[in-house]
């Protein structure tokens, strides 16, 4: 084989392949091109411009709007469900095993699997637009008791946020020694939401949790951190019903926004909260709850120790939380209850209070998962 | 015989006697992987059917007026490989844009084709065969329609296959491949349909 073969050769093959590459190129620039599409949100709430081409999730969270997502797109958290009312187009064999009928006909689809073509109207829930990513610097950090830390943010940027007393937010942790993963972790917003540009969070440690580790080793005043909300459901109603608020540990966060809110509201509802500890140990806040006392007329702060021989000098209330509730709660037919603690103690109040005459709907609550 | 008849035997004997699965054991991969469901089955086959039908159509021209010319056949493994792969990718893109229903029927199957060695094995038999392009067209459709008949043929035997106790050690591929076996077997039979060929 002579040279001239040799180049020939190089010169088709190597010809080929760049009019092939060639034309994919094109085609992509072409045929993939959507052009500029309109996704509408909660009919005309938002209305966002971008490029066709991507996925829904991408497209919602390029424009700052955050849909939970725990698996990076591939279709297998089902975290991104998104009410698609039109331009969604077929549905995808990845998305079937996640949806329930109800969901199929109402148009509920994984975003992260719904690919934006043309126009598409989708519905988000109100609190969801509101979310937000934050970047803040910890500006006190303060032992509440041995394994519960209170932590104060300093918003950086956006310099505030809107939320409803009750509302959580995600902290998030980065890789650090001894942690490969980058997690966000749910904390209730523990703060007087009329504090403008400041929120604070009641941290209790997790033996081996990758954030409250993170949190209680590595992160200290000054530091800059992340954050993204507000979410949830758990909020006052509007009604002049007495309350019932059940918390324990750390479930002490929502329900302490929540008295801040009572506050400066001037809401006169009768209130009263039952904050389960095991030993006076794991008391906290106290003078805050004298305080509430003083600033509310009808609101009363009863602790619950359970195990008082290991509580010298206790006179309170003893036993378990829902023991106390059963003592003092008169007028369980009319009132309402808010809980946050563990899933036991949830569980347990719950049985407690329908026991007492509370129906279901009229007893909200925070569970920690 | 005229090129349109020797074109249709072409085609039929792709399907039945020289089937390029079960005679020649060619995309083996996916006919094990994929025959769970008759439905994902049959998307698969129609994929595979439009890609070996065009594939092979678009390699005899290329062969034919690119490479001959030049004395460069023995190019021809590479230069089908860059042929089928880019192919492939621009009909995933035309689907993706022009026909999202179509897209999702076929569309999560065509990147499991592009490296696929039947569609490979269909363009060097074309070329061995001496076949013009009429004949090319029979053979690549016939070659296809035969892959699809025995994968949506084994996707129907191994969804009875749920209600029959198969030895632990043979479950899933094991019997799927014994199954194969039995049906190159049975395509055996065919053998004799056509002399030739």
């Amino acid at each position: 084989m002579d040279m001239a073969a040799i180049a020939v050769s190089i010169l088709i093959v190597g010809g080929l392949g760049a009019a092939l590459a060639l034309l994919l190129v094109v085609a992509e620039r072409y045929i993939l091109n959507y052009g500029e599409v309109t996704v509408d949100v909660n009919a005309g709430e938002r209305e966002l411009k971008l490029n066709g081409g991507t996925s829904l999730l991408e497209a919602l969270t390029s424009q700052k709007i955050f849909i939970p997502s725990a698996c990076g797109g591939r279709g297998t958290c089902a975290y991104c469900k998104v009410k698609v009312l039109d331009g969604a187009g077929p549905l995808t064999p990845t998305e079937g095993p996640y949806l329930s009928p109800e969901e199929l006909k109402e148009g509920v689809r994984l975003s992260c699997q719904v690919k934006v073509r043309t126009d598409i109207r989708v519905e988000i829930p109100r609190d969801l637009l509101a979310v937000q990513e934050y970047q803040a610097t910890v500006e006190r950090v303060r032992e509440l008791t041995y394994d519960i830390k209170e932590y104060r943010f300093r918003l950086d940027d956006p310099p505030d946020m809107d939320y409803i007393p009750g509302q959580y937010v995600q902290l998030f942790t980065p890789r650090y020694k001894g942690n490969k993963e980058e997690v966000y972790r749910a904390y209730s917003i523990s703060s007087d939401s009329q504090e403008k540009g400041v929120i604070e969070l009641i941290v209790r440690l997790v033996p081996g949790g990758i954030c409250t580790t993170y949190y209680f080793e590595h992160v200290n005043e000054g530091d800059r951190i992340r954050l993204n909300g507000p979410y949830g459901e758990f909020h006052l109603t509007d009604n002049d019903r007495p309350i019932i608020f059940i918390a324990g540990g750390s479930g002490m966060a929502p329900i302490k926004c929540m008295l801040h809110h009572m506050v400066n509201t001037q809401n006169a509802r009768p209130a009263i909260y039952f904050f389960g500890a095991n030993t006076t140990r794991d008391l906290f806040m106290l003078d805050d709850m004298k305080a509430f006392e003083a600033k509310l007329p009808n609101f009363r702060f009863v602790p619950v120790i359970a195990r008082p021989d290991e509580s010298p000098g206790w006179e309170g209330e003893t036993g378990l939380v829902t023991q106390a509730v059963e003592r003092h709660v008169t007028n369980a037919g009319e009132a309402e209850a808010y809980l946050c603690g563990s899933p036991g103690m949830i569980d347990a109040s719950i049985k407690v209070l329908e026991g007492l005459g509370l129906t279901a709907d009229r007893i909200f609550y925070d569970k920690f998962a | 015989m005229s090129e349109i008849t020797s074109a249709l035997i072409i085609c039929f004997s792709a399907i039945f006697t020289g089937n390029i699965l079960l005679t020649l054991f060619l995309g083996m991969c996916p006919f094990i992987a994929i025959s769970r469901e008759i439905k994902t089955a049959f998307g698969m086959g129609l994929a595979v059917i439009f890609v070996l039908t065009s594939t092979c159509i678009i390699d005899f021209l290329v062969y034919r007026y690119l490479l001959v010319p030049y004395d460069l056949e023995m190019l021809r493994f590479i230069v089908f490989i860059i042929v089928i792969a880019a192919f492939v990718q621009f009909v995933e893109m035309v689907l993706d844009r022009y026909s999202p229903t179509l897209y999702q029927a076929l569309g999560i199957f065509l990147p499991l084709i592009t490296v696929n060695c039947a569609i490979l094995g269909a363009s060097l038999f074309m070329v061995v065969r001496d076949y013009t392009l009429i004949q090319t067209v029979g053979w690549g459709f016939g070659a296809g329609l035969g892959w699809m008949l025995a994968i949506v043929s084994m996707a129907g035997l191994r969804s009875r296959l749920n209600a029959a106790r198969v030895p632990k050690a043979l479950q899933g591929p094991g019997i799927t491949l014994i199954i194969a076996g039995i049906m190159a077997l049975a395509f055996v039979g065919f053998t004799g349909v056509l002399a030739g060929r």
